[in-house]
C-alpha cells in the first residue's frame, strides 16, 4: 500500500494534465482520473508490468479513449478522422509563435490517436517505448504516428493562422 | 567515414530531443542544408513548447480532493463498490471458458493428478485466487497464539509445524482452509513490507509420502514443492526462481 502512495500520488498532477489534454471538459478529465485511480488501487497487487509509470498511464489512456468514443456515439457526430485536413493552405510563416489557446484549439481537431501520441511524447516526457507500451502499439508505429500527427497540427495550426490575423475585427492575442 | 542517411525518425527524436550526441550532430548538419526539414523541425518544436505551457497549469492546479490516493484506497477496502460486480461476471466467463476448454483438453493433456505434481497445481490455484485478494486473503488471521495453531492442526488433521519465514522478510497473515481433490489443504500467506504475498499449501500425502523439492513454473508465479513423512508442502509465489528456492528451503529446515 505505501508503495502504491509512492509511486502514484506523485504521477497525479500528470495523469489530470494527460486527462484533460484529451478529453478538454475538466470535470469530465477529473471523473477518468479518478476513475482511473480506483483501478489502479484495485489491481496495483496484480499488475505485471515492472514501470508503475506507463501501466498508470495505459489504464488513464483506455478510459480516456473509452469516454471519447462514447461521446462521440452519443453526440452522432462524424469520426474527428474525417475533420478536414488543410495541407499547404498557405505558405508557413515559422517565426510566428504558437500560443496555448491556439494549440489547445488545434489539438481538437486532431483524432484522438494523434493527440494521445503528441501529449504522450511532448508533454508527458514519456519515452517512445514507454508510449508504446501505452497506446500497446509497435514502435515503429510510435514514431510514424508521432510523424504524421506533429504535421497534421502543423497544417492545422497554419491554416488557421491567416485568418485570425487578417481578420480586423479580431483582437490581437497578447501574451 | 561515411554518415548514414537522416531519417524522419531521427527528425522526430532530434525534436525530443533523444538523440545520442554524434548523431545530433549529423542532424544539425543536415538542417542547415535543408530548409524545408529545419522549419517543420522548428514548427514541431514551438507546438511540443505551446502544448507544455498549455496544459502545464493543469498540472500546478492543487490536487482535487476526490482524487486523493488514500482516500481512494481506504474506500475500496470495506467493500469493492464497482469492482466485485465485474469480478463476478469475469469468473463466470473464465469458469466457461475453462470448464469448455477443460473438457476438451482432457483427452489430450491428462494433467497430474496424484503426489507433490497435483499439490504444486493446487498450490497455484491457491496462490491465484487468494493471493489478490485485498478484502479477505486469509481466513483466519495468525494472532502469535494458540488459536491459530489449532486451526492450523484441525485443517490437517495432525499437528502442523507454521514456518517461521521472518528472515527473508515475510510475515505470517494467516491462513484459511483449501479444499482440494485430496481432501481440506491448509494455506499460509505470507507478506513482506513491498506487499509481496507468498502462499504455502500443506496437506497430507497418499502418493509421494516423502519427496525432494521439485520446481513449477508458470509465466509469472513459481513454486517449489516437496514432501516428508507424509505431509505435502508446496510454496508458491511471483518471485525470481532462486529467491523463492532458498525461501522453500528455509521453510523446509523447520517443518
Amino acid at each position: 500500500m505505501n508503495d502504491l502512495l509512492l509511486q502514484v500520488e506523485p504521477m497525479i498532477p500528470a495523469l489530470r494534465r494527460y486527462a484533460r489534454g484529451l478529453v478538454r471538459d475538466a470535470e469530465s478529465a477529473d471523473d477518468i482520473v479518478q476513475d482511473c485511480l480506483e483501478r489502479v488501487v484495485l489491481n496495483w497487487s496484480r499488475r505485471h508490468d515492472d514501470n508503475p509509470r506507463s501501466w498508470v498511464f495505459a489504464i488513464l489512456h483506455n478510459l480516456a479513449v473509452n469516454k471519447l468514443r462514447q461521446d462521440a456515439r452519443r453526440a452522432g457526430s462524424v469520426p474527428i478522422e474525417d475533420a478536414p485536413e488543410t495541407v499547404g493552405a498557405r505558405s508557413p510563416t515559422q517565426e510566428d509563435a504558437i500560443y496555448g489557446q491556439e494549440v489547445m484549439a488545434a489539438i481538437e481537431h486532431l483524432p484522438p490517436d494523434y493527440r494521445s501520441i503528441l501529449l504522450l511524447v511532448s508533454v508527458e516526457d514519456l519515452s517512445y517505448a514507454e508510449a508504446a507500451k501505452v497506446l500497446e502499439i509497435p514502435l515503429g508505429t510510435v514514431m510514424s504516428r508521432l510523424a504524421r500527427a506533429r504535421e497534421r497540427l502543423r497544417s492545422i495550426l497554419e491554416s488557421d493562422r491567416p485568418r485570425t490575423s487578417t481578420a480586423g475585427s479580431y483582437i490581437r492575442r497578447v501574451k | 567515414m561515411t554518415i548514414r542517411p537522416i531519417t524522419e525518425d531521427d527528425l522526430q527524436a532530434y525534436v525530443d530531443g533523444v538523440l545520442d550526441d554524434e548523431r545530433h550532430r549529423n542532424v544539425s548538419e543536415y538542417l542547415l542544408a535543408n530548409p524545408e526539414a529545419a522549419e517543420r523541425v522548428s514548427s514541431y518544436r514551438s507546438q511540443a513548447a505551446a502544448l507544455r505551457s498549455a496544459l502545464d497549469t493543469v498540472a500546478r492546479e492543487p490536487v482535487p480532493s476526490r482524487l486523493n490516493l488514500t482516500t481512494i484506497a481506504a474506500a475500496q477496502a470495506p467493500g469493492r463498490r464497482t469492482g466485485s460486480l465485474r469480478i463476478a461476471a469475469a469468473a463466470v466467463v473464465l469458469l466457461a471458458i475453462g470448464g469448455t476448454g477443460g473438457w476438451i483438453m482432457k483427452s489430450y493433456a491428462l494433467p497430474p493428478t496424484e503426489g507433490v505434481a497435483a499439490l504444486a497445481r493446487e498450490a497455484l490455484a491457491t496462490y491465484g485466487t487468494f493471493a489478490p485478494d485485498r478484502l479477505r486473503p486469509v481466513e483466519v488471521r495468525a494472532d502469535g497464539g494458540d488459536a491459530f495453531r489449532e486451526f492450523a492442526d484441525a485443517t490437517v488433521g495432525r499437528p502442523v509445524t507454521i514456518p517461521d519465514l521472518s528472515t527473508a522478510g515475510y510475515r505470517l497473515m494467516g491462513g484459511r482452509v483449501v479444499p482440494t481433490a485430496h481432501g481440506p489443504g491448509l494455506m499460509l500467506m505470507y507478506d513482506n513490507d513491498k506487499g509481496s504475498r507468498l502462499v504455502m499449501l500443506t496437506r497430507p500425502m497418499a502418493v509421494d509420502q516423502d519427496k525432494p523439492m521439485v520446481a513449477t513454473d508458470t509465466a509469472d508465479v513459481r513454486g517449489w514443492s516437496w514432501a516428508k513423512n507424509g505431509l505435502g508442502y508446496s510454496l508458491v509465489g511471483a518471485l525470481p526462481h532462486t529467491d523463492l528456492h532458498s525461501i522453500a528451503n528455509m521453510a523446509r529446515s523447520q517443518v
